[in-house]
């Protein structure tokens, strides 16, 4: 077995356990998908990718930011940064249902937040400050500015207007925001591992400053993943946005930037950077999106969902910890003296 | 990994030698002082001591929380979790009293037992498993979040316990009128904690640990710190003093609110780094924390006195004083490198 699916048999194998447990509880048609009247893909797990596309967008992004051992705070604030802005400027507008209007109001709102993202890489790659400081600034003021955008109340588009098919239409049966995160995944599947910048990302994030006398130039890759990272985030909120017909800079996104860390993490993606799994993100993000959907299915109240959480970036966080590994295997080893030492003698390495 | 450390250790050394290293508490007090002044330039009645005390009344639970935090972000680290813990501590408070019967103070001494011993568990799996602070404590905000929610999804009253009555008992220092203004006793507890981490921080073995662990762990380690204690015991503070600030909380409002506090670790950072406080840790003050705290109140305060701005734009204006802040770290950093060589 190669290591690439070894780095994913775990994730993989999470997914079908909890796919099984919804299937126990409320019987096949969990995962067979079915076609609605309207001629739309329906089901529970199809409904589950669905809504799960903001998620998988912004996980994307977050993979490469870490791949370059950075981290990105901010993403939930540009969702709302990048909903706020498209449905505002459709609200404004005299006719809500024009095509061109919502054409210009979601290619502004992507500049916008592809001009965030930028900011945040610059901040990382040419003034040299901390990703998790960098991008806290706007995890801070980015709400405050969406508020602004929407002077603080909540902009409801029409029912009749294009933009909503973003988040509820559907091309050829299925869903468009499946369409639109599988076409993310694909894209940056291709351009990551087709060519080489895939290479050069996971060479950033090994060492930066070998990576510059090497000959690549980092901080422009560094800059181009956080412009990524804040135009994933842009086009999640979008889609959030389009299938709720309304945009909250308070509560759009809330702690989607932890889901989607929590999914690269479980994806099999290190927090040190270097070596990134695109494929595996998508499964952590479909194994969140199972995870909430199971607690209802059980027959458990929503709440859970929040204990739930907590239980699995815990168990995973000690998983990948190698001290951990070897301190909960040390009663199994045969031979006592390979046994691993004291964890506090190894903190001097 | 190792060339950049060589690079980036020494400019932080020189950047907090001599006066260098009160540039940026300098700042932010000239900035409060600004802000103040900025105040009783434009408003009537921003002279009233009773401005300033306000600060400390809507600010003490903020405040000790900012306290727990510069202890964490000095060594190091990152504590994610102390606005789940404060909201948890505040409906534990709630349930203990008003549900289950238990006499308040015993709920109190056990609402505070709890968040040490929470900050002593996530502090032993930074340190011994290695797993990254932010991790960890994503876990606590997760988790007590959830268990909040499981305790009630909505709003728990304890005005018929009389001992939270206690919390908001005034003390006056002259008339109002006369200019004279009033504290409640949760103020002076934010005081005491605020008094005991400063002489902790800087008069004590442990305290010096955790500037040394912040520094440089290895070194701290090679020089025979205990490396262990000090980590684990930043993040037992943190937990203690979100448990207190929960604790501060149900004194102020005598209820519990499941969804308070959504953010507030977002604010104690913000505050603890505009308090002069570096964010990669080794260097910064209590103090600072304060006036950072105190910064976060005036800018609130400015917008209550102005009247037709909304609450977000503190957010907006506390993101960009936090970038003035970090900006001005990085080159103060640069300079010392510059001096250097």
């Amino acid at each position: 077995m190669s290591s690439y699916a070894k780095r994913l048999m775990w994730p993989v194998l999470i997914l079908l356990a909890l796919i099984v447990v919804n299937i126990i509880a409320t019987g096949v048609d969990f995962i067979i998908p079915s076609v609605n009247d309207d001629g739309r893909l329906g089901g529970a797990f199809v409904n589950i990718l669905r809504r799960s596309a903001p998620l998988l967008l912004i996980a994307l992004g977050m993979t490469l930011v870490i791949a370059t051992k950075g981290i990105d705070l901010s993403v939930g604030a540009v969702y709302a940064i990048g909903a706020a802005i498209a449905c505002q400027l459709i609200i404004d507008a005299p006719d809500q249902t024009a095509a061109g209007l919502v054409f210009t109001a979601i290619s502004l709102a992507l500049v916008v937040t592809a001009v965030i993202g930028a900011w945040n890489g610059v901040m990382v790659a040419y003034f040299g400050i901390q990703p998790i400081v960098a991008t806290l600034i706007l995890m801070i003021a980015g709400r405050g500015i969406a508020q602004l955008v929407t002077g603080g109340q909540i902009p409801k588009v029409q029912d009749s207007s294009p933009f909503t098919e973003l988040g509820r239409g559907a091309f050829l049966t299925i869903p468009i925001p499946i369409w639109i995160a599988a076409l993310a995944l694909t894209a940056l599947a291709l351009l990551t591992r087709k060519t080489a910048l895939g290479m050069l990302l996971e060479s950033v994030g090994g060492n930066p400053e070998a990576s510059r006398l090497a000959g690549i130039r980092s901080k422009g890759i560094t800059v181009l993943v956080y412009l990524v990272c804040g135009l994933c985030a842009g086009l999640a909120g979008l889609i959030g946005a389009a299938n709720l017909g309304s945009a909250d800079a308070n509560n759009g996104g809330l702690w989607i930037e932890l889901d989607a860390i929590l999914a690269v993490v479980i994806g099999g993606t290190a927090l040190v950077g270097g070596r990134f799994f695109l494929l595996g993100t998508a499964i952590g993000v479909a194994i969140i999106g199972t995870l909430e959907d199971t607690i209802i299915n059980v027959g458990l109240s929503s709440q859970w969902q929040f204990t739930a959480k907590a239980v699995v970036v815990f168990v995973v966080a000690l998983l990948q910890s190698p001290e951990f590994r070897a301190w909960i295997l040390k009663p199994f080893k045969r031979k006592p003296e390979t046994t691993a030492p004291a964890p506090v003698e190894e903190a001097a390495k | 990994m190792t060339a950049q450390t060589l690079t980036e250790r020494p400019s932080r050394s020189k950047l907090f030698d001599g006066l260098t290293r009160y540039i940026p508490i300098g700042a932010t007090v000239a900035l409060l002082i600004a802000l103040y002044l900025g105040g009783l330039a434009n408003y009537r009645n921003f002279d009233s001591p009773q401005v300033v005390a306000k600060l400390f009344i809507d600010n003490a639970p903020l405040l000790v929380i900012a306290v727990g935090m510069t202890f964490v972000i000095l060594s190091g680290g990152i504590d994610l979790s102390v606005g789940s813990v404060m909201a948890f501590s505040t409906m534990a408070c709630a349930w203990l009293t008003v549900d289950a019967g238990v006499s308040a103070p015993l709920a109190l001494v056990l609402v505070l037992a709890f968040g040490t011993a929470w900050g002593l568990l996530i502090g032993a799996v930074i340190h011994y498993f290695h797993v990254q602070p932010f991790i960890a404590t994503l876990v606590g905000l997760f988790l007590f979040r959830g268990l909040t929610l499981q305790i009630s999804d909505t709003d728990v009253s304890m005005r018929e316990v009389g001992f939270f009555q206690w919390g908001m008992t005034h003390v006056d220092f002259g008339k109002i009128r006369d200019g004279g203004f009033w504290l409640p006793y949760l103020s002076f507890v934010a005081f005491a904690v605020v008094i005991i981490a400063f002489v902790v921080l800087h008069y004590t073995r442990f305290g010096r640990g955790v500037y040394a662990v912040g520094g440089s762990e290895s070194s701290a380690l090679l020089m025979g710190l205990p490396v262990a204690r000090t980590k684990i015991g930043v993040y037992a503070i943190s937990g203690f003093c979100a448990a207190l600030a929960g604790v501060l909380a149900a004194f102020a409002t005598k209820s519990a609110n499941p969804l308070a506090n959504v953010g507030a670790e977002l604010d104690a950072i913000a505050a603890v780094v505009i308090g002069g406080t570096l964010l990669t840790g080794g260097a910064g003050f209590v103090l600072g924390t304060v006036a950072g705290v105190m910064v976060w109140g005036m800018l609130n305060t400015l917008i209550a006195f102005q009247g037709n701005l909304s609450s977000w734009w503190a957010r907006i204006v506390m993101g960009v004083l936090l970038l003035a802040f970090i900006l001005l770290q990085r080159i103060l950093a640069r300079s010392g490198e510059k001096r250097r060589t």
